[in-house]
């Protein structure tokens, strides 16, 4: 039983019956001129020039369980998301806010708990699965736990955008960001000169800049590196992206250990210590001393020099307990508790399971609303009501009343719909995005996002597990420009051939 | 740099130059086969190629019989055979992977695009048709893949690995070449000037890219002992064991730094043997002795490599 499809915002409202609609939102009007004056299959041919070049490059991911090795590309689409610059001024703003908040979050947490006297979050947040007892009055530099932080966007109208998931473990996906646009400007360097986009190139700079920052205090010039599980992992390409372009070794396990509380690496010319690692393994495998004993990823005793500041992990340890479902709720509350600001961007509304009145709203409005486990993630342990048979829902609503605090409930969002190039041509599809903030001495963010698109039609499911893709994200630093004011560069000195040289 | 690292530099350089050392074996040994009467049966040309590759047992656990099909088969695209073409490029590929980021983005590229190429040849019948093409494209992408490391990586220690990798390698690779013919080369063999003759030498020459320079060098007929002494003592042609040594020196040095190394003082000696050697005393000891004694000092020197750069242990 399907209700009525629901009306999308779509950014930039270009009729599927009619392309030519001349109701495209301002931001788009450039774009549009200039598709019309492409050949048809164009786009077609980039896009296949894009995959090959992906291929060639090897920005693709490891699927697990697939014996014959193949690497798989994450579907490119070449149309891009745009924003304007007052947009993206408001968002990167409520991104920044709310970073800020959950770190002074965390701090709080593992320190003096003071929100939790204040009775604005309540204190079972201490038994969450991940909240790290071991982090407890354990001083970070800077007190920054969430360096880098990956906030979910969705938007359903003009105006209206809200917080999905704040992510603040291992968020991935930069690498998409900046690959995207290098890709973009490749296929379509006329579309570049037409409009005035942000750059985001600098973003591994910034990282970078930002993970020297917190290193320990007296370090003078602290070595940075990566810590990835490997090549074989799903984001091995991100990994070895960024330690390229920050100019720092790419470390596995097995290239550090511990000695005199304090973490090195083996060189060839001998150990040399490592100050800040930027690790993307997750907390549990990253000492086998203190977390999973049978864990080959981590480095055995980096727990202990962590916690007697002999290294700075980047995530921190114990991150998790601020971007768990449960404690997404009380976001807005912490802004305005630690900041004393109302918050710029809106949660979802939320019910939480645990209360009887949104247990018992939950209940009966099961087919309209998307059930989530507290702690679940990538789109699993999820009920979509809409979508859902009345069996499922039946079997949902037993789960659901045999403990209800492990779920939260959220009504469907009309996630806004980009223009995507598809089979039958360019079509409407669903897309969120996803902002990287970086947090140090300063907490920035570059001018642009993972922006991922659901390539199934009427998918709201954007994981790249699933099939979903990415489009490169344009945010614009002022109006685009008309075709006619583009003026040829000037050619610069002649070049001399061979021949006029031994004349000389 | 990072041991592990380095170590996978210097691997991916190996496995490069072998395969593209096994396309020149294939190659010659196909060429001689359209001589006639080259050799007194299919067996007995096909078998120096397979020795050369050292793994004559694994092939006789694998086939029947030495044929041109099978020993080109087993050279070129054996997933079975680890000293394959096919083998030593997949090999490199994934040490190029693990440690793409130590590279330029071209090197990566370039290595990343010979993987994807290969795709190609996979499941053909190159005794067929094709191995030509494919030796050649063997050796292309080799002759690319060192000059993009040359040409766009920063000369630092992993510049230095991948160099190190490459000639320890071609070092073992000449010189095993010239062991499974240095019976040609004997002096004894006083009966020169036949065809059959000619082309073996001119063949073992070509393999190693050697024809021209020796016209060259030498203006003259092709003598065994000229052969040997082009590909073991002559500085000035790049895949002789001298020459090899006179780039695995200072790179060792390079990488040795004040460290007095024990890979250092074996290159040494070796480098010496090389330049100061004379090719009738080389001969008196029987070239088949020299160059044993040498692939034994390479690969003990590709031990003390893997021991001082790569297996650093926390103490």
């Amino acid at each position: 039983m399907q209700k009525p499809a629901p009306t999308f915002f779509d950014e930039m409202q270009l009729s599927v019956e009619n392309a030519d609609s001349v109701d495209v939102r301002e931001i788009y009007k450039a774009y549009q001129q200039w598709l019309k004056g492409i050949p048809r299959d164009l786009l077609d041919s980039k896009r296949q020039e894009a995959e090959l070049l992906f291929r060639r490059v090897g920005i693709t991911f490891n699927v697990y369980g697939d014996d014959d090795g193949a690497e798989r590309l994450i579907p490119f689409d070449v149309v891009p998301r745009i924003l304007d610059a007052k947009e993206w001024g408001s968002l990167s703003k409520g991104a920044i806010q709310r970073v800020q908040a959950l770190n002074m979050f965390l701090h709080d947490i593992y320190h003096k708990q003071e929100i939790i006297q204040a009775g604005i979050v309540p204190s079972n947040v201490l038994t969450n699965a991940q909240y790290r007892p071991e982090m407890f009055g354990v001083d970070v530099p800077q007190q920054i736990y969430a360096h880098i932080a990956g906030i979910d966007l969705v938007r359903t109208s003009e105006s209206q955008f809200y917080v999905l998931e704040d992510n603040l473990r291992t968020p991935s996906g930069v690498s998409y960001m900046l690959e995207d646009r290098k890709m973009m400007m490749r296929l379509f360097p006329d579309l570049f000169r037409r409009y005035k986009v942000a750059p985001v190139d600098h973003y591994p700079q910034l990282l970078l800049k930002n993970l020297r920052s917190v290193a320990q205090t007296g370090v003078q010039d602290p070595t940075v590196v990566v810590l990835s599980p490997g090549a074989y992992n799903s984001a091995y390409f991100e990994h070895a992206f960024l330690a390229q372009q920050m100019g720092v070794e790419l470390v596995e396990g097995q290239d550090l250990f511990v000695r005199n509380n304090a973490v090195y690496m083996r060189t060839t010319h001998g150990p040399q210590r490592v100050d800040v690692i930027y690790r993307r393994i997750d907390d549990d495998y990253l000492d086998p001393l203190a977390f999973k004993p049978n864990s080959m990823l981590g480095v055995a005793g980096l727990l202990s020099v962590y916690r007697d500041g002999g290294v700075t992990l980047a995530n921190a340890v114990g991150t998790g307990v601020a971007d768990d479902k449960a404690t997404y709720i009380h976001v807005p509350a912490m802004i305005e508790f630690y900041l004393g600001e109302k918050p710029i961007l809106e949660n979802v509304p939320t019910y939480e399971l645990s209360k009887e009145d949104d247990l018992a709203y939950t209940l009966a409005h099961l087919d309209e609303l998307v059930v989530k486990e507290v702690q679940g993630s990538g789109g699993y342990g999820m009920l979509v009501g809409r979508a859902a048979t009345k069996a499922e829902l039946e079997e949902f609503r037993i789960r659901i009343l045999s403990h209800p605090a492990n779920y939260i409930a959220q009504p469907t969002l009309a996630l806004s719909t980009c223009p995507t190039l598809v089979d039958a041509g360019i079509a409407p599809r669903h897309v969120d995005l996803r902002p990287f903030v970086l947090s140090g001495k300063t907490v920035s963010l570059v001018p642009g996002a993972l922006c991922r698109v659901a390539m199934k039609e009427g998918s709201l499911v954007v994981n790249s597990s699933q099939g979903g893709g990415t489009k490169d994200t344009w945010v614009l630093e002022g109006p685009s420009v008309a075709a006619s004011e583009f003026t040829a560069a000037q050619t610069s000195a002649p070049i001399i051939s061979q021949a006029e040289v031994s004349v000389c | 740099m990072l041991s592990r690292t380095a170590d996978h530099l210097y691997w991916m350089a190996r496995y490069i130059e072998r395969a593209e050392n096994l396309a020149r074996v294939l190659d010659v040994t196909y060429n001689m086969s359209l001589v006639p009467n080259a050799a007194e049966s299919e067996a007995a040309l096909w078998l120096p190629a397979l020795e050369i590759s050292g793994n004559v047992e694994l092939f006789e656990q694998h086939y029947s019989e030495i044929t041109a099909a099978n020993v080109i088969h087993y050279l070129s695209l054996d997933m079975n055979n680890s000293s394959s073409i096919y083998c030593a490029l997949r090999s490199a590929r994934e040490n190029a992977h693990a440690v793409r980021v130590t590279m330029t983005s071209e090197t990566w590229e370039n290595i990343n695009a010979l993987w994807l190429e290969f795709g190609q040849f996979i499941g053909q019948d190159l005794a067929k048709s094709g191995l030509r093409e494919f030796c050649d494209w063997v050796k292309a992408r080799s002759h690319l893949f060192r000059g993009v490391c040359f040409g766009t990586m920063l000369r630092d220690d992993a510049f230095s690995f991948v160099r190190l990798g490459t000639f320890i390698e071609r070092a073992d690779n000449t010189a095993r070449l010239l062991d499974v013919k240095y019976h040609l080369l004997l002096p004894e063999q006083e009966e020169v000037g036949g065809a059959v003759d000619y082309y073996e030498w001119s063949a073992v020459l070509r393999s190693v890219s050697a024809f021209q320079a020796y016209q060259k060098i030498y203006s003259d007929t092709i003598e065994p002992w000229r052969v040997a002494e082009l590909l073991v003592l002559r500085r000035d042609m790049p895949r002789s064991l001298h020459a090899c040594f006179d780039e695995i020196m200072p790179i060792l040095e390079l990488l040795s730094g004040s460290r007095a190394t024990e890979c250092k003082r074996l290159a040494g000696e070796l480098l010496s043997k090389l330049r100061y050697g004379k090719m009738r005393d080389i001969f008196q000891r029987g070239l088949h002795e020299f160059l044993s004694d040498f692939i034994q000092s390479n690969n003990m020197l590709g031990t003390e490599v893997h021991k001082t750069f790569f297996s650093i242990v926390a103490k």
